[in-house]
C-alpha cells in the first residue's frame, strides 16, 4: 500500500503550493542577501554600523535609524538591506496563499466547517500581516 | 498515559505562571530609555554574522541528531552568547523555525504523515494566540523576557527529561468534537508493513493547551515542537509519527502569524536572519545524512545539557547576575 494514497486532495494541493512557494521564497532571500552583502544596492543602514545597532532594543534601533514600522519598508525596497524584506515577507505569506488555495476545494467537497475554519485562519494571518497590530514597545 | 498528560499540563501551567509572576518585578528594573550602545568587540562587523552562520550550521546538525527543532536552540544560545538584542534574536528565531517548517511541510503532507484535518483547528488557536504572545513579548523589557525565557527553557528541559512518548496511543473512543470535525486518519507504517488507523480524544483539552503554547511560541520565538508533540501524542492520542510531523507542519502556520508581528514592528535584521536560515538549513541537511548512518543517543543528552546551560544563562542575564 502506497503511503501517498492517504493524503487528501486539499492536503496535496496545499503541499504542492507550499513546496513551490518555499523554494521561491528561499531563492529570493539568498539573491537579495547577496545583493545586500556585495553592496550592489546601498543599504539604508551601512553594514559597518550594524554592530552599533543590533544590541539595542528594537524601539531604540528604529528611532536611531529613522526606520518606520509596518509596510513602510516597501518604500525603501531599493536599499540593499530592505530588499531582503521581499523574500522575508514572501516566506511569511506562503501559508496564507496555501490556505486560500484549499478553501474552494473544501467547499466543493461540502466540508463547510473546515472551509470556514480556513477562511478564519486567512483572516487571522492577514490581520497579523497587515501591520495594524502594533506592539507597545518597551 | 493520563498521568503523563496531567504532569505535562501542570508543567506548562507552572511555566506560564512563572513568567506571569516575574513580570512586575522585572518591569520595574528596566531603564527608561536605552542609550545607543557602542560595541566593545574588536571583531569586524562581518565577524558576528559569519560566526552566526557557523554556529547555526552546527546547531542544524545537533538539532536533527537531538530530535529537537532549531528554534528552541537558536533563541537561548544566540540570545545568551551573541551581542544581538533579544528582540532581534526572537524575530530571527521565529523566521528560522518558520523556514525549517516550510521546508519540511510539503514532504510531510504529501506522505500523509502530517495531517491537515488535525492541524487546521489546532493551528487556528495557536496562530491567533501567537499574535498575542508576540505583541506581549515585544512590549516587555529585555530583562523580563530573559527571565521568562530562562524559566521556559528550564521547563522545556524538564519536559524533555520527563515526558514519555507513545508510538501508538490507545484511543478507545474519539471524543465528540473530534468526531464532529472528522479528525482521524490512516498512514502507512513501513517498519510494520501495514496501515495504521488513528483517531484522537480529549480534543477540547488539547485545543485549550494550544492557547498557552501559541502565546509562548510568539512571545519567545522558540518554535513550539517541544510542546506540540507531547500534547498531540500524549494528551490527544495521535500516533507519535503523526504528532511529530503535524507539529512540524503546525509551526509553519503558528510562526507565520508571530513572524508578521516581529516583521511589522521592525524586529527583523536581515544580517541576522539570512545567515541563520541558511546555516541551520544546511546543517539540517548534513544532520539528516549523519542520522541515516547512526543515531547517537548521547546527542540528546548533550542537547538537554546545552539547553540547561543556555536557560540558566538567560535567567541569570535577566536577573542581572551574569551579564
Amino acid at each position: 500500500m502506497s503511503d501517498k494514497l492517504k493524503a487528501t486532495e486539499e492536503q496535496l494541493a496545499y503541499a504542492r503550493l507550499l513546496d513551490k512557494g518555499m523554494k521561491l521564497g528561499l531563492l529570493m532571500l539568498v539573491i537579495s542577501f547577496a545583493i545586500y552583502v556585495f553592496g550592489i544596492f546601498t543599504p539604508h543602514v551601512p553594514v559597518s554600523d550594524l554592530p552599533a545597532y543590533w544590541s539595542m532594543p528594537v524601539k531604540d534601533y528604529l528611532k536611531a535609524t529613522d526606520i518606520h514600522t509596518g509596510w513602510s519598508w516597501l518604500h525603501m525596497v531599493g536599499k540593499g538591506d530592505f530588499l531582503n524584506f521581499v523574500g522575508i515577507a514572501f516566506l511569511s505569506a506562503v501559508t496564507i496563499f496555501c490556505y486560500i488555495r484549499i478553501i474552494p476545494i473544501l467547499f466543493r467537497k461540502k466540508d463547510s466547517v473546515y472551509g470556514i475554519l480556513a477562511i478564519i485562519e486567512v483572516l487571522v494571518l492577514v490581520l497579523a500581516a497587515s501591520g495594524i497590530l502594533k506592539s507597545g514597545g518597551h | 498515559m493520563l498521568k503523563q498528560c496531567f504532569k505535562f499540563a501542570i508543567l506548562l501551567i507552572v511555566i506560564a505562571c512563572f513568567f506571569v509572576i516575574t513580570l512586575p518585578a522585572g518591569a520595574s528594573t528596566e531603564p527608561l530609555a536605552a542609550a545607543p550602545v557602542v560595541p566593545q568587540s574588536l571583531m569586524p562587523w562581518w565577524g558576528w554574522p559569519l560566526l552566526l552562520f557557523v554556529v547555526t550550521f552546527v546547531m542544524g546538525i545537533v538539532a536533527v541528531l537531538g530530535g529537537v527543532g532549531g528554534g528552541v536552540l537558536f533563541v537561548p544560545i544566540i540570545g545568551g552568547f551573541f551581542p544581538f538584542h533579544i528582540d532581534f534574536v526572537r524575530g530571527a528565531g521565529l523566521l528560522v523555525a518558520l523556514a525549517g517548517a516550510l521546508a519540511a511541510g510539503p514532504g510531510l503532507l504529501k506522505k500523509g504523515m502530517a495531517d491537515l484535518r488535525l492541524a487546521v483547528p489546532v493551528a487556528l488557536i495557536a496562530s491567533s494566540c501567537a499574535i498575542v504572545g508576540a505583541m506581549i513579548g515585544l512590549a516587555l523589557p529585555a530583562k523580563v523576557v530573559n527571565i521568562a525565557l530562562g524559566g521556559t527553557i528550564l521547563g522545556i528541559v524538564a519536559i524533555m527529561l520527563m515526558a514519555k512518548k507513545s508510538e501508538y496511543p490507545d484511543v478507545p473512543k474519539p471524543d465528540n468534537l473530534s468526531s464532529a470535525l472528522r479528525i482521524s486518519g490512516v498512514y502507512y507504517e513501513p517498519s510494520l508493513g501495514e496501515n495504521i488507523n488513528w483517531q484522537i480524544h480529549r480534543t477540547p483539552q488539547g485545543l485549550a493547551t494550544f492557547i498557552i503554547i501559541g502565546v509562548m511560541a510568539g512571545m519567545f520565538g522558540l518554535g513550539a515542537g517541544w510542546a506540540n508533540v507531547p500534547v498531540l501524542n500524549l494528551m490527544m492520542g495521535a500516533p507519535l509519527k503523526v504528532s511529530v510531523a503535524t507539529s512540524k507542519f503546525l509551526l509553519s502556520i503558528t510562526d507565520t502569524s508571530a513572524a508578521w508581528i516581529y516583521v511589522n514592528n521592525g524586529a527583523v535584521l536581515p544580517m541576522m536572519v539570512v545567515p541563520s536560515i541558511i546555516g541551520i538549513m544546511l546543517g539540517s541537511i548534513v544532520g539528516v545524512k549523519i542520522l541515516a548512518k547512526t543515531k547517537p543517543a548521547a546527542i540528546r543528552y548533550m542537547v538537554i545539557g546545552l539547553l540547561l546551560f543556555a536557560g540558566l544563562r538567560a535567567l541569570l542575564k535577566g536577573l542581572g547576575i551574569w551579564n
